[in-house]
């Protein structure tokens, strides 16, 4: 009986899951979308890279952007890219930002008793050309939003961006679209300015801000440093 | 005896009254209030004429900062100063509580004090409260017997080196003096080193940040160099600025109340009764 006792008392203290840290926030506005992430990479007090980046390019327009654990982050963009070749093979098209949006949620729901610790953003074009965001929680709860925030500093960030975008409530009718009345300049501008916010009063937060903005003329990407403290 | 010890009311030292309420409360599911730490790069050396104290001045609340520039190395007499690393509130307490009886011990010997003197006031307080007073101490000053540099642990253990790191950021701080510290160092190349071990700190560890605090004692007195070091300013400020529009807050009703504007004396002496 002892040993046996002592063998699972062993594993008690074992977690399966880290918090590797990080924010992520996207914007979308008439007919662009702005999706952000810090590239500092964190366990504890410890950091483990300044240059590692948190977001990754679906398809031709949907990028994700994800914090949390970065082994499941990594596990679930490997899940994504594989479903989104057999979907190119299949149907001889990229995924839309939307399709891709539900792909997700159901990734995600699919580990409900054991999921992946990640916090996602989805953002890109939608089939008409407007700006559109998607924002998850772990198990894949989703939402169509004009804008989010995730991760470590979203507490920080989401009340500045409620404040300076605020969307019209989504029980409105007829609905409205929630869509940012900035314009592309001035949403990369706010990005980079709520980034150095948090860095200022988030541990986890800094090094550098990575910024891609979709819009129709396809990709850019652009960096700007944050703190390194 | 017993009885004697619940009657006689208590001369001093914390008030335990809650302690049993808490504990019934944290068994129900309650969770205790955080405190504000400081999760700390905190550094000391002994160089020629004395010795060097280095800080950083973040102060954090788990993950949030909650103080971008405090001040984390404490004065304890005109001749000794202490880095405190630890829950801020005892770092701070316990010395001020060592520095009044330090300047008491002035007044009733005419003498300068001595490190040694304050470093058995703060292990013996320490220790006395079994490591629940979490304050892990960088104590260096000059007396009457040269130089001194001490760490203090939170349980009350302590050392005496030529060079001493403590807090989260002491591994990160040690990797420095380890590979350039020597004897006989001159002022500049003491500054210089802990400058870097502290930023050493800032950079590597996330608890510690911001700002780099010095503190340079010798037998001619002390210099208290106060953010010698800003290796971290804001990197980008928006060039549009921002607008708060009315009505985010929406007011439900108002009501104004004039304040008096005549003030009643009551001649008589208040001191009757």
């Amino acid at each position: 009986m002892a040993p046996v006792e002592a063998a699972t008392k062993q594993h008690a203290n074992w977690s399966p899951y880290d918090n590797n840290g990080g924010t992520v926030v996207a914007i979308a506005g008439g007919n662009y979308c702005v999706v952000a992430a810090d590239t500092r990479m964190s366990t504890g007090y410890s950091i483990l890279t300044r240059d590692y980046s948190k977001i990754c390019q679906l398809a031709d327009k949907s990028i994700m952007a994800s914090s949390g654990f970065q082994a499941d982050v990594k596990a679930l963009q490997k899940h994504l890219a594989a479903k989104h070749l057999i979907y190119q093979h299949q149907h001889n098209k990229q995924m839309s930002c939307p399709a891709m949006a539900q792909l997700l949620s159901n990734t995600l729901y699919y580990k409900r008793f054991f999921p992946y610790y990640a916090f996602n953003v989805l953002g890109g074009l939608d089939s008409e050309g407007k700006g559109c965001v998607f924002t998850y929680d772990a198990v894949g709860s989703y939402e169509r939003v004009g804008y989010s925030a995730q991760g470590s500093g979203a507490t920080l960030i989401t009340p500045v961006l409620d404040n300076q975008l605020k969307t019209p409530s989504p029980l409105l009718l007829p609905a409205k679209d929630a869509i940012t009345p900035l314009s592309e300049t001035e949403a990369v501008d706010m990005v980079k300015d709520v980034f150095a916010s948090a860095a200022e009063r988030d541990i986890y937060t800094g090094d550098r801000v990575e910024i891609v903005v979709v819009n129709s003329e396809g990709i850019r990407r652009e960096y700007v440093e944050l703190r390194k403290d | 005896m017993a009885k004697a010890a619940v009657d006689v009311p208590p001369k001093g030292g914390f008030s335990f009254d809650l302690c049993r309420r808490n504990e019934m409360l944290v068994k129900k599911g309650a969770e205790l209030p955080k405190f504000r730490k400081t999760g700390t790069t905190i550094v000391g050396l002994v160089f020629k004429d004395g010795v060097i104290l280095g800080a950083d001045t973040r102060a954090t609340e788990g993950p949030i900062v909650c103080d971008k520039n405090c001040e984390k190395i404490h004065y304890m007499a005109p001749n000794i100063y202490c880095c405190g690393a630890g829950t801020a509130a005892d770092t701070e307490a316990v010395t001020d509580m060592v520095s009044s009886q330090l300047a008491l011990h002035r007044y009733a010997t005419g003498r300068e004090s001595r490190v040694i003197t304050a470093l058995t006031l703060l292990k013996s307080h320490l220790f006395s409260y079994q490591g629940h007073v979490s304050a892990a101490l960088v104590l260096g000053g000059v007396d009457v017997t040269g130089p001194h540099l001490h760490t203090i642990y939170p349980h009350g253990s302590t050392d005496t080196l030529p060079f001493a790191t403590m807090g989260s950021g002491s591994l990160a701080a040690m990797a420095m003096f380890e590979s350039r510290y020597k004897e006989g160092m001159t002022r500049e190349e003491g500054i210089k080193l802990v400058c870097d071990a502290i930023c050493s700190g800032i950079f590597n560890d996330l608890g510690s940040g911001s700002n780099v605090d010095v503190c340079v004692i010798t037998k001619d007195g002390k210099d208290y160099l106060r953010n010698h070091q800003l290796p971290n300013p804001r990197t980008y400020v928006s060039t549009r600025g921002y607008s708060f529009t009315k009505g985010q807050t929406e007011v439900l009703s108002t009501k104004i109340t004039p304040m008096k504007e005549k003030v009643e004396i009551i001649e008589g002496d208040a001191m009757e009764e």
